[in-house]
């Protein structure tokens, strides 16, 4: 038995936090830690740092500083996102009416569904095409009179097909509804303009792209009524009280802007290295394929349904020898559940149990791709023939 | 197993001090260890009752937190439906038909050394260690199951239906070692379990209650009928049959029977189960008594059925004596036996297993 390196291809699920990064945040914990809401000078230094971290957000979005709110995570944006336009038009009388679609992240699509269960919006759910992807006619056919949002993901964070959202967003301002997008899973290496996105919202998290956990934004266009989803003191325009995380934000900004600077060639160079892995595992594995979009895809994210294995047994077997992957499946092994992304696409339970995703990042290098097509064939054999999903076990 | 070799093996984990410290020992002898939680059917998945007593939140966090200690990886492995469909189903349908069946034996045989050993394996593991007191031992060729060194916490009873498969497998790491030991070293380690109380028999039966476990899972299994005696005369009611089991005499509900004139009045016990009349057979004490028994689905530990009769000692339920037996093998596999001394308690549905000495022969289900 031998141990080899780790080799972490999981960078949809979280990323190391880039060393500039680090040093940037630094002087933030105990020099300058004043409370950037104070009126003295210590206050005055940590909303200096603020503003110019946001400032430096917005340069990156296209879009004002004003419009930035900072938040603690993806999952806090997406609500303030849905919360927000929701209670604001409950509180202006208009419309009842959310159109999201069925293979958003469960911080979209659970707010969602607590929006309907509990305070009687109607939500419709978008199907997605076998490529994962939203007709964009379909949007436009869902309008209602009573539509008072549309959200969208620009990415999706399982299979990682991206979506025409410049097109949607289109179909929203001709009608005059909000747009929202969770680029949570975007953030990293796609196209951030939120003035060509034609989107009104924008999520994202800085965990995703180098940057550290426990702080998101969330971008509000001018003129977009929002009601804080959570309620205190004035802080971010009155979108979200409670004290700033100024050391989290500067690493955001911080982060963001490393992602741009050589955007473009990352891109390409992660995309040699997903390619290889796509090839060489379709090649080597019987009854694998591709899942998501063959070319709008993140250019980091190789994902796979396998049939008749249960993703999550893959990800131990890789684990054991020091492979991190990730699959969109619940969280237990033994009686798996499909992905409801992968059934969104219309896989059969014996190939939507089988979702494995592998994200690439920066440190990843050629080798770690033999290295996943060195182990995860035989490791599929063995669990075909020794473990398949559905059949009784043992004796 | 060699004990120089560095080995891939899984520990099946309960968060109970027995499985913690068979993980503690290999990872002490320099295995690549991981731990598997298997997590259970209980009532509480379709919301109707109480969760699985042996996987709850707080089992989970204790082996969580252990494997955490020893560092190594630890994971839930959800084999709610596999467990319904393969063990509650069997409870039932033995309960309803007039039998009392041992859940843990199928399981062990169907669940933890069937589907999770071969998940091991497939996930290039070498073996799969648990708790239990029980040893193997690998002699010419053939994997022994022996008793467990600590006599009164032997559970080789409940391995009886393992084969040669699972067997050279399988590790037993405290099976050599006593219960007091076990928790001594637990302490010794700093696991956080040595005091935890035992895991439970009948894990997803809520309330440890097994009748009104079926009066909620399959009401249609409870049925009033009547209560014969030998000659099959009514004495009365009872509540269904589930509620009884052999042996038993209090609950019957019956008013104690003058005996006839001159003598003492008879105590009477329950002596059979009627499935096909739906009623319950109660006799005297004496009743009770068997000479012999059949078995059925007889499992033998070295793979090769006896052919002529032989002398062993048999236990006809879990926790109970040794008694000495001559066991005679029929060409369909199943076998009677013959007890030295007449044995009440012999019941349907239970099993009966022969050892040699500390050696574990084999065993079948109590037919009748």
């Amino acid at each position: 038995m031998k141990t080899r390196r780790r080799i972490y291809l999981d960078h949809a699920a979280t990323t190391p936090v880039d060393p500039r990064v680090v040093e940037a945040m630094a002087p933030y914990w105990n020099e300058i830690y004043g409370n950037s809401a104070s009126l003295h000078e210590f206050g005055r230094q940590a909303a200096r740092a603020l503003e110019e971290a946001r400032a430096q957000v917005a340069a990156e979005l296209n879009c004002h500083p004003t419009e930035i709110v900072f938040t603690s995570c993806g999952t806090e944006s997406d609500n303030l996102a849905l919360r927000g336009i929701a209670w604001a038009a409950r509180k202006a009388g208009r419309g009842h009416h959310i159109i999201t679609t069925a293979i958003e992240h469960h911080a979209v699509s659970h707010t969602a569904e607590q929006l309907r269960d509990l305070f009687g919006f109607e939500v419709t759910f978008l199907p997605v095409d076998r490529y994962g992807m939203v007709d964009p006619d379909d949007v436009r056919a869902a309008l209602r009179k009573e539509t008072i949002l549309i959200s969208v993901m620009y990415a999706n964070n399982e299979v990682g097909t991206i979506q025409p959202i410049a097109e949607i967003g289109r179909i929203a301002r001709e009608h005059q509804i909000p747009f929202h997008t969770d680029a949570v899973q975007a953030g990293g290496t796609l196209d951030l303009d939120v003035q060509a996105l034609n989107v009104d919202l924008l999520a994202l998290s800085a965990h995703k792209f180098y940057g550290p956990k426990g702080v998101g934004v969330l971008y509000v266009r001018r003129g977009i009524k929002l009601v804080p989803a959570l309620t205190g003191g004035g802080h971010e325009r009155g979108h979200r009280p409670g004290t700033v995380n100024v050391a989290g934000i500067v690493g955001l900004a911080t982060a963001l802007r490393l992602t741009r600077t050589n955007r473009e060639e990352e891109n390409a160079r992660l995309r040699r290295l997903r390619d290889r892995l796509i090839e060489g595992l379709l090649e080597r594995i019987p009854d694998i394929q591709l899942t998501g979009h063959p070319t709008q895809r993140l250019p980091h994210n190789a994902s796979f349904a396998i049939r008749g294995v249960d993703g999550e047994a893959l990800l131990l077997g890789l684990d054991l020898e020091g492979i991190a992957a990730s699959t969109g499946s619940a969280c237990t092994t033994g009686d798996p559940e499909p992905s409801f992304v992968l059934r969104a696409m219309g896989l059969p339970y014996e190939w939507g149990v089988g979702g494995l995703r592998f994200t690439f990042g920066h440190q990843n290098r050629e080798e770690d791709v033999d290295a996943v097509l060195e182990v995860l064939p035989p490791l599929v054999e063995r669990l075909r023939e020794m473990s398949p999903i559905g059949a009784p076990g043992g004796s | 197993m060699t004990s120089q070799e560095r080995r891939r093996i899984v520990v099946a984990m309960s968060g109970g001090v027995d499985s913690s410290v068979a993980a503690a020992l290999l990872v002490r002898q320099g295995h690549q260890v991981i731990g598997m939680m298997l997590r259970l059917w209980s009532e509480a998945d379709n919301g109707q009752g109480p969760a699985n007593r042996c996987c709850t939140l707080d089992a989970q966090y204790v082996a969580q937190r252990v494997a955490d200690i020893l560092e190594i990886p630890f994971h839930l492995v959800n084999v709610a439906e596999r467990f319904r469909r393969e063990v509650v189903a069997y409870f039932i349908a033995e309960y309803a038909a007039g039998r009392t069946p041992n859940p843990c034996i199928l399981c062990n045989q169907r669940i933890r050394f069937g589907w999770l050993l071969n998940r091991a394996l497939a996930l290039g593991a070498d073996y799969l260690a648990t708790g239990h007191y029980a040893r193997i031992r690998h002699e010419g060729g053939t994997y022994r199951l022996l008793r467990g060194v600590d006599r009164p916490k032997d559970q080789s009873y409940a391995l009886y239906r393992l084969d040669q498969h699972a067997l050279a497998h399988t590790l037993f790491p405290v099976g050599s070692y006593t219960k007091a030991r076990v928790r001594q070293m637990a302490r010794e380690m700093g696991l956080p379990v040595a005091e935890r109380a035992e895991s439970q028999d009948l894990c997803f039966v809520a309330d440890g209650d097994y009748r009104r476990f079926l009066q909620r899972q399959a009401p249609e299994t409870i049925r009033p009928g009547p209560i014969r005696d030998l000659a099959g005369r009514v004495l009365g009611e009872h509540r269904g049959l589930p509620f009884y089991t052999v042996g038993q005499r209090k609950g019957l509900g019956l008013t104690a029977r003058p005996g006839r004139p001159g003598e003492a009045p008879q105590p009477l016990y329950v002596v059979a189960l009627d499935p096909a009349e739906n009623a319950l057979i109660v006799g005297p004490a004496e009743a009770l008594r068997r000479r012999t028994c059949r078995a059925t689905q007889v499992h033998w530990i070295r793979g090769q059925a006896p052919e002529a009769p032989f002398r062993a000692q048999a236990q006809i339920r879990y926790r109970a004596p040794e008694t000495p037996v001559t066991v005679i093998p029929f060409p369909d596999g199943d076998v009677e036996v013959r007890f030295d001394e007449p044995q009440r308690g012999v019941t349907p549905g239970q099993s009966i297993v022969f050892y040699r000495d500390d050696e574990v022969l084999g065993g079948g289900i109590i037919t009748h």
